[in-house]
């Protein structure tokens, strides 16, 4: 962040109330810009403006307000919050609110930009089509990735999101096209051991040297979380649209962020609307979402991956709905198949992408990719059924379709979702296992395939060649 | 008239200022050193509160704000048809020409191209009379698209001049002589977008919207001039049918308001819509489409109009006699703009926040749907049918938009989350959802099926009748039902396979014409009157359900055309005998 030496130090603070500070007798302050607050310790903490009158002005402090005083230093530096960028940040590890933490200077560059980003212009989009092949079947088989979309994982504590997130960076490629993704990676309120580990991860697979790293950890400031991900989305912007290069982000965890964004909303007393979120929540994840995607004449692209744990599991929780309504699809982890010891604990139903079509098909996977993704759909959905179903009537309740529909759902997750951490399947053998599957069913209730792939793809006919 | 004034407070996208004299609500503004655009909300005192359409970083009280007297209009003429705009009509290709593909605050842009020429055919000639809404002649917009100039509302007179030729939107075509002097006639004219634009008479609903999507058509249609909604939880499918209708309705117009929705949905259509064509026409479907685009993470409060300016453009279109169709996705967004908007004004919120005006707003804007006689001389009739995406949070149906926009709407497609994670698109919910139009539609159908309002109603019956079964069945298993029951749950599979689900990927099925749906439904529900006396004598389900005619009939959508049908017909009988004489039973 530039250091802005001169300006006035305002020692008019009247009020601290949570993250929220108040100053009166300001002159000339712009709404949003940056402030720095020197506390009693000698300690310089950012802050923007988040409401200014003629000689009031209400900041919202990043850093720590505990053990600061209405004797704190305030000073405006007539900037919005902007940070350098260069190929230089490459390689680097900085601190959620921009400071290196690698033991490397500041980076330094003329070129600065704010961390807020612009909009891009819906007319200079890209439309995104590009399928990512992750090696993870339930991924490419049924939700498939493709460059410049924004597809979130939703899990819980405990589950292993972190392992996913670390194999796709790792095995993500375009098939046929060997390059690489730089990886930028927010961290915000995670603990210590799990940034450790997409380290590590990063450092093993020598992803490290293309990665940035922006931490917050859960023991940094939570405030700061607010612009810890604006901070990895600019400089992935900058990586994408400046020097062309592809880009994954993670940023982890998103709950995180809205809980900083909701203590905010609290100490200004606005209406909340579902517990305790404000109503901009959604305007609000979507200035960092929207960031994500590809841009008509330009080689590079975003491609976004923030992980958020549902708090309670559930879904409907305003952070996990929100960025689904956003976000384009969803992969969602499961308790159940985690403890029935499936990896990755993928649960299809609920999980979607929705960019797939454009990505998948002749020309990038294979023909029969749609339909295939669509009949497992439904079988595994008929065999959750059945398994509920189970439960009340027993195995011998059960007809004998809907024997078929129960076994289906078991291999199914046996051998289509559940694969190693570390294998990595190419397309073709995902969907030749989804054929496998597929075959344990009677040929007619083959509905949602076409005729003519069951006769190219279907095993029965295969083998007969 | 322009008034001075100058900033007081900046609070996110509602700036406080102070005028010179006295303003007006909803004048527009320009805010700052940088010209941003806003509209005055709330007048206090000496206070005018403005929300501002463009992002407020920066802005320091002190600055100047401008008044221009003028309220948020839309500029309506030649040039809209076939763009993308942002919610206060800046076309974005000439933002994205002019700023780089991100955009950049405080860029003007006018509407309509000033420089453009259209060739202008008069229809009126001197001294004729003319009221507002009279048509004062031709500009062919695009190939197909046929502009009709309209005399503004309001203005009547003899026209005293009029020329045929090539105009810019602004040059004079013609000179008009009114009670209160000359008026000089233009391609453009404006419309404040709030205020819905008048018309002659209201006329009953008669027609229906015909979609090509069977769930809908078939089961909940909408009346062209209707309103639907379409509430569902995320990814069950509100934009991809909405973009479905927006491709394969049969009306002329079509304005699509992506509010508060994704870049990329927008981008998508942008990339699609001109390289397909209407199945009817054969017209190109981007010549007959405007798109609205005031995407999630551009400012709230532009967001707020982009529905007003979508409605405005969809009446002036009306006005011309054309059928129109305004899809909003999502007014939820929409919703949640005029929230943020009043919670910064710190007026009282109702349910969830929301002002306790909401009800009224959304009774406001379905209000604006219609089928109407329009202004101007002779019965010209135009349309307005307007459909509206909601998404509720949590996917809870109970929330306040949904349930104030149910009381408003003629036409209900309940989505189901479901339907949605078994893959059965069009997600919409056959148990749930309503259509008030039923009349409208069974007369309409009537050319297609004799008997269609029998036929929907075993199939619906069928339907209602299969989920019964099937809660009974999640207690004691399939196997345990009695076979006339295992009948209807079979039929109600093959409904829902072979008619409610319909991809809108698949290149044959994603369009349905009229006459295949009725005789898809139909062949359907005659297998039921088939297979169900055989049922009664004793033949095991099993029997029927191995019929190779089972999966056929499912698969008879994909085919083209309704000849298939025949001849799956001719065959289903066969089996049906055949299956009869197996066990000694005189078919019916
Ligand atoms: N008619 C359909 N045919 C095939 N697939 C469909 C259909 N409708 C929806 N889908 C699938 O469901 C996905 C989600 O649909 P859509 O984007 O319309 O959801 P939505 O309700 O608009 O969600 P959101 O509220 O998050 O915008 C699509 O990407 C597509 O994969
Ligand atoms: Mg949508």
């Amino acid at each position: 962040m530039r250091l802005e030496e001169a300006g006035l130090v305002y020692k008019t603070t009247t009020e601290i109330k949570g993250p929220l500070l108040f100053v009166e007798g300001v002159r000339d302050v712009a709404y949003d810009e940056v402030v720095r607050i020197t506390t009693p310790s000698g300690e310089e903490v950012l802050g923007t403006v988040l409401d200014v009158s003629r000689d009031w002005a209400m900041i919202q402090v990043f850093g720590e307000t505990s053990g600061m005083d209405l004797n704190v230093g305030v000073r405006f530096t007539g900037e919005a919050l902007r940070i350098p960028v260069s190929d230089e940040l490459i390689g680097r590890v900085f601190s959620g609110s921009f400071r290196p933490l690698d033991g490397m200077p500041r980076p330094l560059s003329t070129d600065m930009r704010d961390v807020h980003g612009g909009v891009i212009n819906p007319a200079a989009r890209d439309v995104p089509s590009e399928f990512i092949q992750t090696g993870i079947s339930a991924i490419d088989g049924m939700n498939s990735l493709v460059r410049g979309q924004k597809l979130p994982i939703f899990s819980e504590s405990g589950l292993p999101h972190n392992q996913l997130a670390a194999q796709i960076a790792r095995q993500a490629t375009i098939p046929g096209k060997e390059e690489e993704f730089a990886i930028v990676f927010a961290a915000m309120g995670i603990k210590n051991e799990e940034a450790e580990f997409f380290r590590e991860e990063f450092e093993k697979t020598g992803a490290l040297n293309k990665a940035v790293m922006i931490l917050n950890l859960a023991d940094d400031p939570p405030i700061e979380r607010i612009v810890t991900p604006r901070i990895a989305q600019t400089i992935a912007e900058y990586l994408a649209f400046d020097l062309d290069m592809h880009v994954l982000t993670i940023m982890t965890d998103m709950t995180n962020y809205a809980e900083a964004l909701r203590s905010i909303s609290i100490a200004r007393e606005e209406i909340p609307t579902r517990k305790g979120y404000p109503g901009y929540l959604y305007s609000d994840l979507a200035t960092i979402y929207e960031r994500a995607g590809r841009i008509v004449g330009k080689k590079g692209s975003v491609t976004l991956m923030p992980i958020l744990t549902m708090p309670g599991g559930d879904i409907t929780h305003p952070v996990p709905d929100l960025t689904g309504y956003i976000t384009e699809g969803q992969i969602i982890l499961q308790r159940e198949l985690a403890l029935r010891g499936i990896y990755p604990p993928i649960n299809v139903l609920p999980s979607l992408s929705r960019l797939m079509k454009d990505g998948i098909g002749e020309k990038t996977t294979r023909k029969d990719h749609a339909d295939v993704s669509n009949q497992l759909y439904m079988a595994y959905a008929e065999g959750t059924r059945a398994r509920g179903l189970v439960r009340i009537v027993g195995l011998v309740g059960l007809s004998e379709r809907e024997r078929t529909w129960l076994e289906f759902a078991d291999q199914f997750e046996k051998r289509f979702v559940n694969q190693g951490p570390y294998e990595n399947r190419t397309i073709e053998q995902t969907l030749n296992i989804a054929w496998d599957l597929l075959a344990l069913l009677p040929e007619e209730d083959l509905i949602r395939v076409r005729e003519a792939y069951i006769k190219e793809f279907h095993p029965r006919y295969r083998r007969a060649e | 008239m322009s008034l001075r004034g100058t900033i007081e407070r900046i609070n996110g996208s509602l700036v406080v200022a102070r005028f010179e004299a006295e303003p007006r609500i909803g004048d527009l503004v320009e805010v700052g050193k940088l010209g941003l655009m806003g509209e005055i909300v709330r007048l206090s005192g000496e206070e005018a509160f403005i929300q501002c359409y463009e992002a407020t970083s920066g802005l320091k009280p002190g600055e100047p704000v401008i008044d221009t007297g003028k309220p948020l209009v839309a500029e309506l003429g030649p040039g809209i048809m076939g763009t993308i705009l942002d919610g206060v009509e800046r076309s974005e290709t000439k933002l994205w020409e002019l700023t780089g593909p991100f955009i950049t605050r405080g860029a003007r842009i006018l509407p309509l191209d000033r420089s453009k020429r259209w060739g202008f055919e008069p229809t009126v000639k001197q001294g004729d009379k003319v009221t507002g809404g009279d048509i004062l002649g031709t500009v062919q917009e695009t190939e197909s698209f046929q502009h009709r100039i309209l005399l503004p509302p309001g203005v009547e007179g003899t026209i005293e001049q009029i020329s045929r030729g090539s105009f810019t939107v602004e040059e004079p075509i013609g000179t008009l002589k009114t009670a209160t002097g000359p008026v000089e006639l233009r391609l453009m004219h404006t419309w404040p977008v709030r205020r819905p634009r008048p018309f002659k008479e209201r006329l009953p609903l008669s027609i229906p919207l015909v979609t090509g999507q069977r769930v809908i058509d078939t089961f909940f249609p909408v009346a062209k001039g209707g309103t639907a909604s379409i509430p569902g939880g995320f990814g069950t499918g509100k934009t991809v049918m909405l973009q479905q209708i927006s491709k394969w309705a049969d009306a002329d117009v079509i304005i699509l308001i992506g509010c508060g929705e994704r870049g990329n949905e927008m981008a998508d259509v942008v990339a699609h819509f001109p390289e397909l064509t209407d199945p009817r026409s054969g017209r190109r479907l981007i010549e007959r489409t405007v798109i609205v685009a005031n995407v999630s993470n551009m400012p709230v409060s532009a967001r707020e109009a982009s529905i007003y300016l979508g409605i405005t453009l969809g009446e002036y279109y009306r006005d011309m006699g054309y059928d129109v169709a305004v899809m909003a996705d999502s007014t939820s967004r929409w919703a949640e703009a005029l929230r943020d908007i009043s919670g910064r004004l710190e007026e009282i919120p109702a349910e969830s926040g929301y002002p306790a005006y909401l009800s009224d707003r959304i009774a406001e804007i379905y209000e604006r749907a219609g089928r109407v006689v329009t202004l101007g001389s002779g019965q010209r009739v135009g349309s307005l049918t307007l459909l509206g995406a909601v998404s509720p949070p949590g996917g809870d149906f109970s929330e306040p938009v949904t349930t104030h926009t149910l009381r408003y709407v003629g036409t209900f497609w309940a989505l189901d989350q479901e339907l949605a994670f078994r893959r059965h698109f069009p997600a919409i919910n056959w148990l749930r959802s309503f259509s008030k139009y039923l009349e409208v539609a069974s007369q309409w159908w009537s050319k297609y099926e004799r008997n269609w309002d029998q036929v929907r109603a075993v199939a619906l019956g069928l339907l209602e009748e299969a989920a019964e079964i099937e809660e009974t069945a999640r207690i004691i298993g399939e196997k345990a039902l009695p076979d006339e029951q295992r009948l209807i749950l079979l039929v109600a599979e093959m409904l829902r396979e072979g008619f409610l689900v319909q991809s809108a990927f698949h290149e044959v099925d994603k369009f349905c014409e009229p006459e295949k749906q009725a005789a898809l439904l139909k062949i359907i529900v005659d297998f039921y009157s088939l297979a169900e006396p055989l049922i009664r004598h004793g033949i095991p389900i099993e029997k029927v359900r191995e019929l190779d005619i089972v999966p056929e009939l499912m698969r008879l959508k994909e085919r083209e055309g309704i000849k298939p049908i025949e001849e799956a017909r001719i065959e289903m009988k066969r089996q049906i005998e055949r299956l009869a004489k197996e066990y000694e039973v005189a078919p019916r």
